[in-house]
């Protein structure tokens, strides 16, 4: 056994001795900047995430996917204005949540001396706070994986994605609000020049020549941003944007389905004459709801996947049908589809939802029929919800005070 | 306290109130189906960035510049930017979330790697040309 030199028995060879880490880039300015940069996009998609949430108003019948019990208590009656809100908030928490892919890379490895920091803690607060930033790169990375494989229609994992990726969303609200409340104050010293006489932790001991400036590394960054920004945005804005985003998955176009009628095993002799819209004590066929007051609207339909689309809707309002039901002042309305089994067959809307005179049963689309695809024979449309809770092939309304 | 701990009350009481709701997020993830291998992918994530990721581009780069030297840019960028792309569009791209997609809207994923090859080959270009006329200059 080689006898081995004085001090090296004591600190871990490779990443845990200082002069492993050679590039003279690494210093607080540059993970000052990053940090910056994150704190603001993590900042939109943690609370655009949030608001995703509660636009699918867990607290009504049937609505919830995580226990409403065990939620944290943020909800609130998501409203009905703009009615391109939700078009809004997710289209930003998908785009972003991507746009952060290379930015995060660059910021983990501008920071990676610290991971391989020896003695690993030697105060009690350094090793707490290695638990709460091994928590916050966790969540973050599995947000991110989970998130973008849903946009993009893989499921390499058992979990069901919505509740696994609400509960470490939660483990990422602390852990991101913690990392912010230490680190921003130091960031804030930073740009005031109140850290000259301060180690800087994070620059190489015996730095190797530059091979790129610090300034060359953050446009390539920012290039990353910019290339994947261009290849998903957009499918959230949609119309003639929707064919510049090279690799998001809803760039055809036509008008985009969620599920087809195949998949929710829709058969025609389900819509056809014999079709019924039950509402409690009153059933309707589609030519008696053809004969009710019809309205049209332009609204955007908006998918928790980050896409969208307008369209003029043609149908009956919901309240029209509430007081039809004989509930004129309904408070709620749970609406279940033909779709027999699988999710979202099933949402309850809120009084404001059932009382926006812009919310309706839709049966047409655009002038024409709905397709069997986009719900015929009827199908609600209602501004600034979730796409999945505008619930497709409606079988029953059920209006309650 | 500071000789104790080695930082303020208030750093104790933040971290504490961090790992109480990621706690709390935690038994509620163990009361989910599958609630393992929600558990799997979120150590293995930060694994992935830790011990597969970063050791892979970190030595990938190290050999690069041993190879191009001053020219290692001109490699380096495009090829990064190339690598981005195809992590953040992973699912497409590889048509992973092909079969679903097709189910859930009725088309295909086309043209996908394609377009991502297409754009690849843009960025070296332009990559080499900016390489060429610097050369050129001096």
């Amino acid at each position: 056994m080689a006898r081995l030199k004085e001090g090296e028995g004591k600190t871990p060879p490779g990443p845990f001795r200082p002069e492993f880490w050679k590039s003279p880039l690494r210093g607080r300015r540059l993970t000052a900047i990053l940090g910056l940069v994150l704190l603001v996009g993590m900042g939109i998609v943690l609370i655009t995430g949030f608001l995703s949430h509660i636009a699918y108003n867990p607290d009504l019948r049937g609505n919830a996917i995580v226990d409403p019990a065990r939620d944290l208590p943020i909800n609130f009656d998501w409203p009905t204005s703009p009615s391109w809100l939700f078009a809004l908030t997710q289209g930003l928490h998908v785009t972003i949540g991507l746009v952060m892919v290379p930015i995060l890379l660059t910021k983990l490895w501008s920071v990676m001396p610290r991971l391989f920091a020896w003695p690993l803690a030697s105060t009690p607060a350094q090793a707490i706070e290695r638990g709460s930033v091994a928590l916050l790169v966790s969540s973050t990375i599995f947000l991110i994986a989970t998130g973008l494989f849903n946009a993009q229609y893989w499921y390499p994992f058992n979990f069901g994605f919505v509740a696994a990726h609400y509960w470490a969303a939660v483990i990422f609200l602390g852990s991101f609000l913690l990392h912010v409340a230490i680190k921003l104050p130091l960031v804030v010293r930073h740009y005031r020049g109140r850290d000259h006489d301060e180690p800087d932790l994070l620059k190489a001991a015996r730095p190797a020549p530059a091979t790129i400036s610090r300034r060359g590394l953050l446009a390539f960054t920012g290039a990353g941003a910019g290339l994947v920004l261009v290849g998903n945005a957009g499918q959230a804005i949609g119309g003639p944007f929707r064919k510049i985003a090279f690799l998001a998955p809803r760039r055809e176009s036509g008008f985009p389905v969620n599920k087809t009628a195949m998949a929710a095993g829709i058969k025609p002799e389900m819509t056809g004459s014999t079709y019924r819209l039950e509402l409690g004590n009153v059933s309707l066929s589609r030519e008696q709801l053809l004969a009710m007051p019809q309205h049209t609207e332009s609204l955007p339909i908006a998918c928790v996947e980050g896409w969208s689309a307008t369209r003029s809707w043609t149908g009956v309002r919901l309240s029209d049908l509430a007081k039809m039901a004989g509930v004129p002042d309904a408070g709620e309305v749970y609406v279940q589809s033909l779709q027999e089994s699988g999710g979202f067959r099933k949402a309850s809307l809120s009084r404001d939802q059932i009382n926006d005179s812009r919310s309706m049963l839709a049966l047409k689309v655009e002038g024409e029929d709905l397709s069997m695809d986009h719900g015929f024979p009827a199908r609600v449309i209602v501004p600034a919800l979730p796409g999945v809770h505008n619930t497709k092939w409606v079988a029953s309304m059920e209006f309650t005070a | 306290m500071r000789r104790l701990y080695g930082s303020s009350p208030l750093h104790l009481i933040g971290n504490v109130l961090c790992l109480a709701l990621a706690g709390y997020a935690i038994v509620q993830i163990l009361g989910i189906s599958s609630a393992g291998n929600v558990f799997v992918w979120l150590i293995g994530a930060i694994l992935l960035h830790d011990v597969v990721l970063w050791p892979l581009y970190a030595g990938a780069d190290t050999v690069g510049q041993r190879l191009l030297g001053g020219a290692v840019n001109y490699v380096r960028i495009p090829l990064g930017l190339s690598l981005v792309l195809a992590l953040a569009f992973f699912a497409t791209v590889s048509n992973e979330g092909g079969s679903t997609y097709a189910r859930a809207s009725g088309v295909q994923f086309e043209g996908y790697v394609l377009r991502w090859l297409l754009v690849s080959a843009a960025l070296f270009v332009v990559s080499a040309v900016v390489y060429l006329l610097r050369r050129l200059k001096r």
